[in-house]
């Protein structure tokens, strides 16, 4: 007798659960229409890639929340490669980027019919970097970063670079082979991506290797402006110039990165912004945020903003695209 | 006679003193271990002290490293956790259960038997990409065209995103992958310390095989099991590698379900149903994003948010632990 009325439950819940069950198509136009009853934004905007990006990304989404409550900005860090892979299959909104889109990512982008939009939203400089006790290396040219980092190189000791400087072995110190720091520094220095020589200390933590240079008297080492703005008590910037006159060397600030004028280990950052997803009202008006009062976040969080010409002309663009896809919506 | 004697007894004491040389060889390992487990905690304690507070444990992340806070990530592995065990554990044990009480010894089974060795061993970031393909895209089955399939309950409406996405769900799928070969192995290595004579005493008196299982095997088994499931669980909780892999995220301004307090639960049921399918970020991922940054006071943010980690784990354990010692005191022979 109990164990027919557990059976009856048994099936009872089961219909109820098959029975009410519904699939449904995901509609993506539901959010801005509920976006235009409460006259408020609302919806996800959702971004992701490279990790030297994910700073700004989370500073603006910070802010932005905080006036917009009921959008939800989350940020992922898979980094430049792993966000594109996710971009080019129309997971994510806007992909952050500390390089170029490659080749195969805008064939990848065209056979999955996405169109997006590249814009500058900031500048990362990379710092060159000795010791405080370094009280010789002020300046070094490209020509001679470039004998000191590529691939095979022989310089052993400082006095290889310069015979003025002391007899005593440079120890070097960089970014592993998976960073994008890495591929921008070797391409602008050696003239080919991932062109370096191998005998350094690696690491994928930039703090390590703030710390493994503000150890060691005799160090040399690269990574992005943004650690050693924080750590600028136990280092010391050695300033780059781009000709052979040691003369002209420019140091990396916040006014010679942005005049364009420390070259050529200044890099733009990126956005690569998925033009379907201009229609949803919550991710154009991140964007606009992103490009106005978000260049005022950039220096907090250790990067450079984008010269005011430079803003002027993304915003543009971003307009264009936005004005293109809106007359699209229409017809 | 004498000679003998002497040489017995000089023998007996350098035979003595091997042993104790032996033992106290033994010590020291322990105490490396442990020494090493002090200074590493007494470090994170010094670094964290100040800055491990209510609002730490409160807010979310943030670009200015002393409004940081925990709070999305704590949430987060909360969740994971819990569906990692829900789905781990009772599939795990069926399979161990079947490998060991039911299934013949075949080379089918002896097949599955060395690929579950060889599956413990598999690096996390393999399960990652499984998992992203598996169950974050479904094979792409679903093209642009995603689906949700409602399903009615009694206090609200399930929706199951189809494929599963960037979701609590996926991932906690995901983790119960990868820890799956390590719950089965040590739940078979627990039935297989069962002695035969109680199977054989229980089915002499009339019990069937189920009925054996279930009242005898299982029971004496359980503290083993439990102890496996302890080091699977919290190998799960420090996974980032395949989270990351499957699309966590870094920064998110909200917990799954918006269930952000114990309380919650009961004045926002929906949130229940929401939070499997919501996206989300863990415990590892935002602290390994905290010590990577470059304002330094983001490494005492991160030294807080190990401890929380750590504490998460203890608590867990704890509970898993005061379960077996349960399970333990039952078993009189």
């Amino acid at each position: 007798m109990r164990s027919m009325s557990k059976l009856a439950q048994v099936i009872g819940v089961g219909s109820l659960i098959l029975g009410g069950c519904t699939v449904k198509d995901v509609g993506s136009g539901s959010s801005s229409s509920l976006a235009e009853i409460s006259g408020g934004l609302s919806g996800t905007v959702t971004i992701d890639g490279s990790s030297t990006v994910f700073p700004i990304s989370q500073a603006v989404a910070e802010e932005f929340q905080k006036q917009h409550s009921d959008v939800k900005v989350v940020v992922g860090t898979s980094g430049t490669g792993g966000g594109f892979k996710k971009f080019v299959s129309g997971e994510t909104d806007i992909n952050d980027a500390s390089r170029p889109i490659k080749q195969q990512e805008i064939d990848a982008c065209r056979d999955n019919n996405i169109e997006y939009l590249e814009m500058k939203i900031a500048i990362d400089g990379l710092s060159v970097i000795v010791n405080p006790e370094n009280d010789w290396c002020k300046c070094l040219t490209v020509a001679q970063l470039n004998s000191i980092w590529k691939p095979d190189s022989e310089i052993i000791n400082w006095s290889d670079v310069n015979p003025e400087w002391p007899q005593e072995k440079i120890r070097l110190y960089g970014p592993d082979t998976d960073s994008g720091t890495f591929d921008y520094f070797t391409e602008a220095i050696c003239g080919e991506g991932g062109a370096s020589r191998s005998d350094y200390t690696p690491s994928a933590d930039d703090n390590v290797l703030v710390r493994g240079v503000a150890g060691d008297k005799y160090s040399l080492g690269y990574f992005g402006y943004a650690y050693y703005k924080e750590n600028q008590d136990k280092l010391e910037i050695v300033g780059v110039a781009a000709g052979p006159d040691s003369t002209t060397c420019v140091k990396p600030t916040d006014e010679t990165i942005e005049a364009g004028e420390y070259v050529p280990l200044s890099r733009p950052l990126f956005l690569y912004v998925n033009k379907a997803s201009l229609n949803k009202p919550e991710v154009a008006a991140y964007l606009e945020y992103y490009l106005q009062q978000g260049q005022d976040l950039i220096s907090e969080v250790g990067y450079v903003r984008l010269s005011e010409s430079l803003v002027t002309e993304t915003l543009q663009a971003f307009k264009d695209a936005f004005g293109g896809s809106e007359t699209e919506n229409g017809e | 006679m004498n000679d003998l004697d002497l040489a017995l007894r000089t023998h007996l004491a350098a035979r003595h003193r091997l042993g104790r040389v032996f033992g106290t060889a033994c010590m020291l390992s322990t105490w490396l271990g442990i020494g090493v487990l002090i200074v590493l905690l007494c470090g994170v304690l010094w670094q964290a002290v100040g800055w491990l507070n209510w609002s730490f444990l409160t807010s979310f992340d943030s670009r200015h490293p002393e409004q940081a806070g925990i709070l999305a990530g704590l949430w987060g592995s909360l969740w994971l956790i819990l569906f990692t065990t829900l789905f781990s554990v009772p599939a795990g044990v069926g399979a161990a259960l079947y490998l060991e009480e039911y299934s013949s010894d075949t080379w089918l089974r002896r097949l599955i038997q060395v690929n579950l060795s060889n599956l413990a061993g598999v690096p996390s970031i393999v399960y990652g990409i499984l998992g992203l393909t598996v169950f974050v895209r479904m094979f792409g089955l679903f093209g642009s065209q995603p689906k949700v399939v409602e399903v009615p309950l009694i206090f609200a409406n399930l929706q199951i995103p189809l494929p599963l996405g960037r979701t609590v769900i996926s991932a906690a799928l995901t983790l119960s992958l990868l820890i799956l070969p390590v719950v089965i192995v040590a739940a078979q290595e627990a039935l297989r310390a069962v002695p035969a004579s109680i199977r054989q005493a229980s089915y002499a008196l009339g019990a069937t095989q189920w009925q054996t299982t279930r009242d005898q095997v299982l029971p004496v088994a359980m503290p083993g099991i439990l102890t496996g499931v302890i080091l699977a669980i919290s190998r799960a909780i420090g996974e980032t590698a395949p989270l990351v892999m499957i699309g966590a995220l870094t920064y998110v301004a909200f917990t799954p379900g918006d269930i952000s307090s114990p309380v919650d639960v009961f004045t926002n049921p929906d949130g229940i149903v929401e939070a499997p399918f919501d996206t989300f970020t863990a415990l590892p991922i935002q602290v390994f994003n905290w010590v990577s940054r470059p304002k330094t006071e983001y490494q005492h943010v991160a030294a807080a948010g190990i401890i929380v980690l750590l504490v998460a784990l203890l608590v867990m354990n704890a509970a898993a632990i005061l379960m077996r010692h349960k399970f333990q005191k039952r078993i009189r022979w």
